[in-house]
């Protein structure tokens, strides 16, 4: 089952939806041209006119902040006009569907949906029902996909540890739940990953994980070991009231990152991680803020990667990036 | 009124009958099968060579919506739909709005079908009080007022105490439980099979243990209340493999599958196309060869359509918040014959599993062409090609997944108590 709906007729990238179904040179053609934006953040002039008279629409049905803001200072930087909606406080609280609400906005005119929702599927729905020229950018959806935070962390590795082919990258914490997970599981094997491993316990992890292309550990001292990259994924506090885990502590105690722990893994080993981060509960400080961690470079480089996908996205409308 | 089915190959697998020949239908009953009564002269002569004639299809799990759903599809509608699909008796499963738990919506419901010309439908009373898995209905004065049996459709039963005081209660006075089993918890709001494919998609997903010890715990409150139990759209192997012990135990109990759980997987599934939505999930290819099997071996007795008509809206958003359900009258016999050319059972088993076998859960006297029985007839040709479509398509739902494909076996002809309620 690929997905050919994000990819014109000539195979170029139309909405930027799930990694699934994207080849190996299309995502190197992603870092590539991120690249080539990721200096101009240290200019004076952080701006080009790429993307000049488009309007990109912010579209948040979920609440976020890194991601919402480093998608609208990509657009920005690409000199578009960017609207930005909070719908998880707007429209569709008064009832309005999902469908009403992309209707009104193609009728002003806008040449971009970048969308966050609740909802596995609901970029895919959008770019379904939307105007052929508008393109959709997912910027999370459900459990399901978040491609640009996949690739931001693969323009991340590479800046370190550029032959993917040799990596052996972990995923720690809330498989289950993460729509990062998917998307990284698919960008690494995509990319050509030697492994890609998971670390959770049983209850954070989802049926027949092994078919995502992973091998599973649920022991954090085994699955470290040789290990090139280690990504933890956020905890998010309902798990414990829903039966999927005791309490927080008795979490860090078997899946929390701590200096000792990170020892078990290769001597250069970087660790990563999508934030919002939780400390003490998957992260200890001393590792967040620590030097193996390249947290803060992921969000950096958020904008380059950002300000690429939507680019190539619209070169269909003659913009070259 | 006298009405003759000409050269038709006859398939009556109630009484055995597989041959060439007429059937003769006087004042809306079937009088004879290929030998000619003494004075028979009849009004209308339907000429069925090359085609079959067997009893009209009998659908155990039916959707009309109408009343407070009337925008997804009406009576109107939807017995057209089924008209068209061969099938001449239907029972509407109790969530309708109002929901089925008192004699006045049944009457509602009779009026309804009467309106539509379309009187054998037969409602299935709720269990429980607006379905509410808490509190009894009054099931005999449903009963009384013509429901075929109980149940709670989709909606759980709060707990096994109640459940088992419903079955004691129903078994008083002789109600047949129809059951669909679904662990409320276990079910978790999901909306695809627990398996590669949802865990790719990052859908909400039930797995089939959901099913399986819903059925495990209802076939012990069977033996333990005596209750008669029918489960209803049965989607994985293990459960047909309880079924299949519980019967080999000497229980009386019996099962059916919903059409499309024997053609689609949860591969088939495109990404995030809401016409796959369905409840139970469509499984894997191993579950659906084995619900094959289940069929071909007698343990599940009945095919249903399970139709759930929707309106546009319901199948537009994001997967998970859709509808589940398909429209799905019109394709059940396609569908049934494909098995048939597939080899997983044969005609007579096909066309069994859509008459005699649910008139025997329902105990009625139809589902045969036997000599009294009402002249419920579908009249088919096995290989007359149509493509489903605005054109050929009669429900006010249009939400299958089957939409725009061709598929194979048209009802030419539906006579409901010797009626002709279809013509192509």
């Amino acid at each position: 089952m690929t997905d050919n709906l994000q990819l014109n007729a000539e195979g170029k990238l139309k909405h930027f939806l799930t990694i699934e179904g994207l080849s190996k040179s299309l995502l190197t053609e992603i870092l590539d041209t991120a690249e080539s934006f990721a200096g101009m953040s240290e200019h004076q002039v952080k701006k080009v006119p790429l993307l000049r008279g488009k309007t990109i629409v912010n579209l948040f049905f979920e609440n976020s902040t890194r991601t919402r803001t480093t998608f609208e200072l990509a657009a920005t930087r690409l000199s578009a006009d960017v609207i930005n909606m909070n719908i998880a406080t707007s429209a569709t609280s008064k009832g309005e569907s999902l469908l009403d609400t992309i209707r009104n906005l193609e009728s002003m005119f806008v040449d971009m949906f970048v969308v966050r929702h609740a909802l596995s599927g609901a970029a895919h729905f959008i770019a379904q029902q939307t105007a052929p020229h508008i393109s959709v950018i997912n910027a999370g959806d459900g459990q399901h996909a978040h491609p640009t935070q996949a690739m931001l962390d693969m323009f991340t590795i590479r800046q370190i540890k550029p032959d993917f082919s040799s990596l052996r990258v972990a995923i720690i914490g809330d498989i289950l739940h993460s729509r990062v997970a998917r998307s990284e599981i698919q960008a690494l094997n995509t990319l050509g990953a030697a492994e890609v491993r998971v670390i959770a316990p049983k209850t954070l992890l989802p049926a027949h994980v092994e078919s995502l292309g992973v091998t599973v550990s649920h022991n954090l001292t085994e699955g470290l070991k040789d290990i090139d990259v280690v990504m933890m994924l956020r905890l998010q506090k309902e798990r414990m009231t829903s039966a999927l885990l005791p309490s927080e502590s008795e979490y860090f105690k078997c899946f929390g990152l701590t200096e000792e722990k990170l020892k078990i893994a290769k001597p250069d080993a970087i660790v990563m991680h999508p934030g919002p981060i939780n400390r003490g509960v998957e992260i200890d400080s001393k590792v967040a803020d620590g030097p193996q961690s390249v947290i803060l470079k992921q969000v950096s480089n958020g904008i380059a990667v950002r300000m690429a996908v939507m680019a190539m996205a619209m070169q269909k409308q003659g913009v070259t990036a | 009124m006298m009405l003759r089915i000409d050269q038709g190959r006859i398939i009556d697998p109630a009484n055995n009958i597989d041959r060439i020949g007429s059937v003769y239908i006087a004042d809306g009953k079937i009088v004879s099968v290929t030998d000619e009564p003494v004075g028979f002269k009849p009004d209308t002569v339907i000429d069925a060579e090359n085609q079959i004639v067997c009893p009209g299809f009998i659908d155990l799990s039916t959707r009309l919506r109408d009343m407070g759903h009337s925008r997804k599809a009406t009576f109107k509608s939807e017995v057209l739909a089924a008209a068209a699909a061969g099938i001449t008796t239907l029972c509407l499963q109790p969530d309708t709005v109002p929901v089925i738990d008192t004699p006045a919506v049944v009457e509602l419901i009779k009026e309804l079908a009467e309106k539509a010309d379309y009187p054998q439908i037969y409602a299935v009373g709720g269990l429980t009080q607006k379905l509410d898995g808490a509190e009894l209905s009054s099931m005999l004065s449903l009963k009384q007022a013509g429901c075929i049996a109980v149940g709670n459709a989709n909606q759980p039963v709060k707990n096994l105490l109640i459940l088992r005081r419903a079955m004691e209660y129903a078994a008083s006075h002789d109600l047949l439980l129809m059951f669909r089993p679904n662990d409320f918890w276990l079910s978790n709001n999901g909306c695809a099979h627990e398996g590669a494919v949802a865990t790719r998609y990052g859908l909400p997903s039930t797995p089939e243990a959901a099913e399986t010890i819903a059925l495990a715990q209802c076939l012990e409150l069977a033996e333990l209340t005596g209750c008669r139990v029918h489960f209803g759209q049965l989607s994985c192997k293990r459960s047909v493999i309880k079924i299949h012990q519980a019967k080999k135990y000497g229980l009386k109990v019996s099962a059916d599958v919903a059409i499309h759980q024997l053609h689609l997987t949860e591969n088939d599934m495109t990404p995030f196309d809401s016409a796959y939505h369905v409840l139970p999930p469509l499984r894997t290819e191993a579950d659906k060869q084995y619900l094959r099997k289940g069929l071909a071996g007698s343990t599940l007795n009945s095919i249903c359509s399970d139709h759930q008509p929707h309106d546009l809206d319901a199948k537009l958003g994001a997967f998970p918040e859709t509808e589940p359900g398909m429209s799905s009258l019109e394709t059940l016999l396609p569908l049934m014959l494909k098995l048939v050319t597939q080899h997983a059972i044969t005609l007579e088993q096909g066309i069994a599993c859509l008459s005699a076998n649910p008139a025997r859960v329902l105990r009625l006297n139809s589902g045969a062409l036997t000599p009294g029985f009402s002249a419920d007839v579908c009249i088919f040709d096995p290989e007359r090609e149509w493509q489903v479509n605005s054109e050929n398509w009669k429900s006010q739902g249009v939400n299958t997944p089957f939409w725009g494909q061709t598929l194979k076996g048209r009802v030419t002809h539906t006579l409901q108590a010797g009626r002709i309620i279809h013509r192509l």
